[in-house]
């Protein structure tokens, strides 16, 4: 028996470059099955309220901006479309004290957003977007003036972005539901 | 069995097997990452919202799906929107918070995407999210697509 296989492996194709094929298919697969990355809007909630109360915040450091079921947006109580609201919000942060209506400084500056039961999601996303899109473009403006580079291209982590993160630092918080 | 002789005399010019570990080597890896990126099995439908002023989640080991959207029923019908979270789908909410608690003490940085229908009402997100303040888990991303 094993006399007889010894005589066989010297008709043996030169299979050596096999290895070689195999690896090359294998990387292929590797490179082409990356799953998409995940995107999305990231947000911190507030944690749950202790029995202490909160630090009193100025009237004039929050801006209210209430998504009803109808899907309309209403900033500080006036009736607003969800184009307007970058702008809004952009004046709003980067007031540093100049109108006596809108916040003392960004770093004061609290987008409150409170939503119904019945809002739909993607006007409540829309809004969300108009929001981050107004931090975006003053983080922007600011690493344009300091750093003449966009703010997007700093890289995570490093000293220059986190720098321009706390001159205008997302202070974004959700509103309690409301009971029922 | 004098037969059986002559065709094992035959397979001198047989095809070579060398080379079968490192096909069924390459087999192997390749249905091993397959199923490592396999996703949960969704029992709802989501048809994801679009924005304009998104970021990646560059670090997939600290995230955690909730999915939330109309149940797929048999035959391309949609039911009433429920919360999925990994294969199951939650019927009462309070369990939310136990899940994403044990999740917590397992990866302290976790962040809960939340991947919603885009037709869906505020209403039942609002309600996930107080379960996640009380779990703990803080850090959320609703997962959108990139507005082309």
């Amino acid at each position: 028996m094993l006399n007889k296989k010894r005589g066989r492996e010297n008709a043996d194709i030169d299979g050596s470059s096999l290895a070689d094929i195999a690896f090359l298919l294998l990387i292929f697969f590797l490179v082409v099955t990356t799953i998409d990355v995940d995107t999305g809007i990231g947000l911190v909630l507030p944690p749950i309220p202790d029995d202490i109360e909160p630090p009193p915040v100025r009237e004039r450091n929050l801006m209210n901006i209430l998504v009803n079921a109808q899907g309309m947006v209403l900033i500080n109580d006036q009736p607003s479309a969800i184009a307007s609201v970058r702008e809004s919000v952009r004046e709003f942060v980067n007031n540093n004290g100049v109108d006596p209506e809108l916040s003392e400084s960004p770093d004061d500056a609290i987008v409150s957003i409170k939503t119904d039961r019945r809002t739909p999601y993607n006007v409540y996303i829309d809004m969300l977007d108009e929001v981050m899109g107004a931090y975006e473009e003053l983080r922007h403006q600011a690493s344009m003036e300091q750093f003449g580079v966009p703010f997007s291209s700093l890289e995570s982590g490093s000293e220059r972005r986190v720098q321009i993160q706390e001159m205008f630092p997302k202070q974004i918080s959700i509103a309690e539901p409301d009971e029922g | 069995m004098s037969k059986f002789q002559k065709k094992q005399a035959k397979t001198k010019q047989g095809v070579p097997t060398s080379a079968m570990p490192d096909v069924v080597f390459m087999l192997l890896i390749f249905f091993m990452v397959t199923t490592v990126l396999r996703e949960v099995e969704l029992q709802v439908q989501i048809d994801y919202t679009e924005a304009e002023n998104i970021e990646k989640i560059e670090q997939k080991r600290l995230v955690s799906y909730v999915y939330i959207g109309p149940e797929r029923l048999g035959g391309g019908r949609l039911g009433e929107t429920r919360v999925q979270i990994d294969d199951a789908l939650i019927d009462d909410m309070g369990a939310i918070r136990n899940i994403m608690y044990d999740k917590l003490m397992e990866q302290p940085r976790l962040i809960v995407s939340l991947r919603v229908d885009r037709d869906s009402e505020f209403g039942i997100i609002t309600d996930v999210q107080q379960e996640l303040r009380h779990a703990g888990t803080l850090r959320i991303n609703y997962s959108t697509r990139r507005q082309l």
